[in-house]
């Protein structure tokens, strides 16, 4: 993959494959340093499986018998003398078999921003509608702080607004989102 | 700035909208694969002209565009299939935005899947 952005969508994907409600995706840039983070409410995973994650050959998934997301993003962070951290919490406790209500998952990654293999961060408002186009019932959260300035976004807020009836989904509600981020971005880009 | 008046507006302006929306009987639906595989052979910008492409033609009340997960041929990525009602379902394979915008033309507005770009037509 040759854009960051891109890393967002395929790993932010995994927080939607879990069935979460709520997913927070923040970057953040300070200093030398940009950190990625995804946080959800999901099925979460056990010991083993985030163990296993960074193995390529272990996946879920029954179409392919390779799980790439966590493997490459991995890969990138290393490559840029930064690190993967996943922390889960499965929707039952292992030991007890009690529901866990705080059941989830955060991946963060940090990455040297001035390294020579630091790849193009993107098209991020592409890749923050395509979360939104595929899964309008979550509730994503979007936060990117810069030196400049920081653009956020939230659905949540965005559907107490709209009500039930149109879904974020829909092509004129995209539109606005597009413009929404993109003056952000404009404006802390100026700064 | 973007306001949320505007948003508001937008509400406002669709809501007449939303009783055609639900009773309109969705004949197409064209499912982008967005797994690792995909985004990585370049999804992201396929899925996107579908999206714009369908409501620029005026289709987004009758073609719904939805996302999947690895559909199981990654070679073949970015995958894209196409359900129509009553009808065998067309897979297109090794997708871009430009392909997609001529399969909108000729397949999703003039009924006829554009053969070249199926999975039929790739040779395996």
């Amino acid at each position: 993959m040759d854009e960051f952005s891109l890393y967002v969508l395929d790993i932010t994907m995994n927080s939607v494959r879990a069935g979460a409600e709520n997913i927070d995706v923040s970057l953040k840039e300070d200093g030398e340093w940009l950190t990625f983070t995804v946080k959800d409410n999901g099925c979460g995973m056990s010991a083993e499986q985030v163990r296993k994650l960074s193995d390529p050959f272990f996946t879920t998934r029954k179409t392919r018998k390779v799980g790439l997301g966590i493997p490459f993003l991995t890969m990138l962070a290393e490559m840029m003398g930064g690190h993967v951290t996943i922390r889960s919490t499965p929707a039952v406790n292992e030991e007890t078999g009690e529901p866990d209500p705080d059941h989830g998952t955060v991946v963060e990654s940090v990455f040297g921003r001035n390294h020579i293999d630091f790849i193009p961060l993107g098209d991020m408002v592409e890749t923050v509608k395509t979360l939104i186009q595929g899964s309008p019932d979550v509730n994503f959260t979007y936060t990117h702080e810069m030196p400049g300035g920081k653009v956020e976004l939230s659905c949540a807020q965005l559907k107490a607004l709209l009500g039930d009836d149109i879904p974020l989904s829909n092509p004129e509600i995209l539109g606005w989102i597009d413009g929404y981020l993109k003056e952000q971005y404009a404006e802390a880009e100026e700064k | 700035m973007k306001s949320f008046e505007e948003l508001m507006a937008i509400k406002a302006k669709m809501q007449d909208k939303v009783a055609v929306r639900q009773a309109a009987d969705n004949t197409i639906r064209v499912v982008v694969g967005m797994a690792t595989c995909g985004i990585a052979a370049g999804a992201r910008p396929v899925l996107n002209a579908f999206v714009e492409g369908v409501n620029e033609a005026g289709m987004a009340e009758t073609v719904t565009v939805t996302q999947t997960g690895c559909i199981g041929i990654c070679q073949y990525e970015p995958v894209v299939e196409v359900f129509e009602k009553d009808k065998e379902k067309t897979t297109y394979v090794k997708m871009t935005a430009e392909k997609a915008q001529e399969v909108i033309e000729k397949h999703i507005k003039g009924g006829k899947p554009v053969t070249e770009y199926t999975i039929g037509a790739t040779k395996l």
